[in-house]
């Protein structure tokens, strides 16, 4: 609701003309907000970088100003600011439009051969290819930078995304059952598991819900992928930017 | 056939007076006031469905609500009366079905600034139905019909005052309070003529010039203070006290243009039925910048306090602190935190607040417990008389404060800032059984998140309350432990009620567009 009343502050807002200080107020307000995922200088990482003249998602400054207010998927809305902070902060993306891009060494075409040979895609889907137990990976490239990606293939379990919980599910009789958690409510948790089946529990009749905090299924990859194969594969998943 | 037979054959089908709402304790096959007494209590004398058999409730009928819906309903003799965002119904609660169903439609250039479009209930008194609706028109309807009696323009809704809570019908009155706090509006408790619709009294949350408590406004911040009253209050019909929670100052986050206490917001203030006179204030957080609005069903019992039985009060704030306090006087008794809280090292023996410096919002954030909506919000607590308990649904909640810019424009939001999640923070819930006197916790059941939903208590030793992701559950009352529950399959942001459909218990709760009723 809150989104919806924002829209309409921003429908009735009229467009204020570019001051040339704007865009220095908005890098305050993008250093303490945006910086965690976007980086300090636009740059991404958690986030998709920002240091580029077009930018997917917002093609021109009012779908930049909406985007911004009202967050989308993992990007939460900055619906506390100011028509004005709002219009600084967007002058501010705009100007890292003109800084450097990220330089991704490596050669994707090498990359994807790894990504199959490796065995990526018994977990992960790419393009309706592969498994959906892991993260789709389709667009990939244009939500997290190439330094994130790597640190990801090295430390899968550095880079967790929000609300990512892998458990395990002791019953007091039957098998144990670890998945990565799909849904969860006071009474109930829903799993699914490497093969990619789903598994339903009360957890008042499970032995223990044991949570495994920072542990991934994802297998590190720090010294198995090296050197250029490294590169090649960073390569191949930051140029992952189509539609899933 | 037969049940239309029954229907017409009640005695004074849909007649509730002032004195059966007094003593509503007396029928508890009804539930005919928004916390099911005057005493806020949200108990039902029923005793049918116990911790042993509660496992067999299962869904009687269910009713499709236009939208999202938080409607505590009211029943009597045989009817559900229910209502929406400017709608209202009265169903046969035997079935569910229509008996009749009203709209008023909602203006186009109405915003809801600040709060979604809901409603949480209409009241009844005599033959007549009252609605507060969006556009801030307090609405009476026939009881039996659904026509408009008498409609009362209580506020234009232009600057931003709308209402979304259940009235309070009281001797020959219906109270109301506006929302609106977000747009620097200047909130006031309303009573109404029940038979005309012409306004009785008004007390304005924020005093005037020449008013005491003017002065803890600094230049003309107090015209645009917020000092919302947007749920409903409690009442005392034996010393005809009216005991009404007050919104938060606006701006929400930026208090540099409003330092002072600002009275009366995030106070609890007892007002005289008759002529709506402040008898007494408490200020639970002077010069909020949280948007801890005071606005809660406060609780009335009698407790004994070193050994000496007293008339009391009970709110469990949205600050995280619980409080009790004299309901005469509104003298400080005792009070303590009941939810994790950073803001303050505790409250002093007056029970003000001890604030912990650089706690406001700021430019770069400020981390606080718990969030904007607080340790608990406008969803019920509920008070067991056999048990001796209260009982509240938590959310254990942080937030990073911002304070940013705020001006002035009517009808726009006036906030000065906001709130964002911190990153990898994970929210949790609970339902608390707390001594009423201490407000000491007894026991307490974890939930998956921070919940929305009220809480019943019955005097078949059971609690029921709801979940964010749609979970309908009863606890035994005694120990908390869950004893039954059912997915409604829609968030649950409402209170449930208790009644019965031909002498059976039911029990009844809103679960996203979905109104439920349960009975064995």
């Amino acid at each position: 609701m809150r989104c919806w009343v924002l829209s309409c502050l921003l429908a009735t807002y009229t467009l204020a003309q570019s001051r040339p200080d704007a865009a220095t107020a908005g890098r305050s307000i993008f250093e303490s907000q945006c910086s965690l995922c976007h980086g300090q200088t636009g740059g991404g990482g958690r986030g998709p970088a920002l240091n580029r003249p077009k930018l997917d998602r917002a093609p021109d400054d009012a779908a930049l100003r909406t985007l911004i207010m009202e967050g989308s998927g993992d990007m939460p809305g900055a619906w506390q600011l100011h028509p004005d902070e709002l219009a600084s902060v967007a002058a501010f993306v705009r100007s890292l439009g003109t800084l450097p891009q990220e330089v991704v060494p490596g050669d994707p075409a090498s990359g994807a051969r790894i990504y199959r040979v490796r065995g990526c895609a018994s977990c992960h889907m790419v393009a309706g290819q592969g498994a959906g137990f892991g993260p789709e990976l389709t667009a990939i490239g244009s939500r997290r930078n190439a330094a994130f990606l790597r640190q990801t293939i090295l430390k899968p379990a550095s880079a967790l995304p929000d609300g990512f919980q892998y458990v395990a599910a002791i019953q007091p009789s039957g098998p144990t059952v670890r998945g990565i958690r799909v849904n969860e409510d006071s009474f109930t948790i829903q799993l699914r598991d490497a093969g990619g089946h789903y598994h339903s529990f009360r957890k008042s009749e499970l032995k223990e819900l044991r949570r495994l905090e920072g542990e991934t299924p994802m297998p590190s990859y720090e010294g198995q992928i090296t050197g250029a194969a490294l590169d090649d594969l960073v390569a191949y998943l930051a140029g992952l930017k189509g539609k899933p | 056939m037969k049940w239309l037979a029954i229907l017409l054959c009640v005695p004074a089908w849909g007649q509730v007076s002032y004195h059966r709402i007094v003593n509503a304790g007396n029928e508890p096959g009804n539930w005919l006031t928004y916390s099911g007494n005057y005493q806020g209590h949200r108990f039902s004398p029923l005793s049918q469905v116990t911790p042993a058999n509660v496992s067999s409730i299962r869904v009687r009928w269910a009713y499709q609500m236009d939208a999202q819906t938080e409607v505590s309903p009211i029943v009597v003799d045989g009817v559900m009366y229910v209502s929406g965002p400017n709608t209202a119904a009265a169903l046969d609660v035997r079935t569910g079905r229509e008996l009749w169903t009203w709209k008023r439609p909602i203006p186009k250039d109405y915003q809801n600034i600040g709060f979604g479009r809901v409603n949480r209930g209409p009241a009844i008194l005599d033959d007549q139905i009252f609605v507060a609706t969006l556009d801030c028109y307090l609405v009476a309807l026939d009881a039996k019909s659904g026509l408009e009696r008498w409609s009362s323009k209580v506020a234009d809704f232009k600057p931003g005052y709308s209402m979304t809570l259940a009235p309070l019908a009281i001797r020959g009155k219906v109270l109301v309070g506006v929302s609106g706090g977000e747009t620097g509006i200047r909130g006031f408790v309303d009573a109404y003529d029940a038979k005309t619709g012409d306004r009785v009294w008004r007390f304005y949350t924020i005093p005037g010039p020449g008013e005491p408590g003017n002065e803890t406004w600094p230049g003309d911040s107090w015209k645009t203070g917020g000092g919302s009253a947007w749920v409903t209050g409690s009442y005392d019909p034996e010393t005809n006290l009216v005991y009404w929670g007050i919104g938060n100052p606006g701006p929400d986050w930026n208090p540099d243009s409003r330092r002072g206490d600002n009275l009366y917001t995030c106070s609890l203030v007892a007002l005289d039925g008759d002529t709506g006179k402040l008898k007494w204030y408490f200020q639970f957080t002077p010069n909020d910048s949280h948007d801890w609005d005071s606005t809660h069903v406060p609780v009335l019992f009698e407790g004994d306090v070193r050994g000496v039985r007293r008339k009391l009060v009970a709110v469990a704030n949205r600050n995280a602190f619980y409080y009790v306090l004299d309901r005469s006087t509104g003298a400080f008794i005792a009070g303590r935190a009941y939810a994790k809280q950073t803001w303050a090292k505790g409250l002093d023996a007056s029970g003000h607040p001890i604030v912990i410096p650089n706690t406001e919002p700021s430019e770069a954030g400020t981390l606080v417990w718990p969030n904007l909506n607080g340790a608990t919000v406008w969803f019920s607590p509920s008070y067991s008389p056999p048990e001796g308990l209260l009982y509240v649904a938590v959310r254990e909640i942080s937030s990073i404060y911002y304070k940013r810019k705020a001006e002035y424009k009517p009808g726009t939001f006036f906030a000065g800032g906001g709130e964002a999640n911190p990153p990898g923070g994970t929210p949790s819930g609970a339902i608390r059984a707390l001594e009423p006197t201490t407000g000491v916790m007894r026991w307490e059941f974890k939930m998956h998140t921070a919940p929305w939903a009220g809480v019943l208590s019955t005097a078949g030793g059971l609690v029921f309350s709801g979940s964010d992701e749609g979970n309908f559950f009863a606890l035994d009352a005694k120990t908390g432990k869950p004893l039954w529950d059912f997915q409604t399959g829609g968030g649950i942001a409402a209170n449930p009620i208790s009644f019965n459909i031909d002498g059976k218990q039911s029990i009844a709760i809103a679960a996203g567009r979905v109104l439920y009723v349960f009975s064995q």
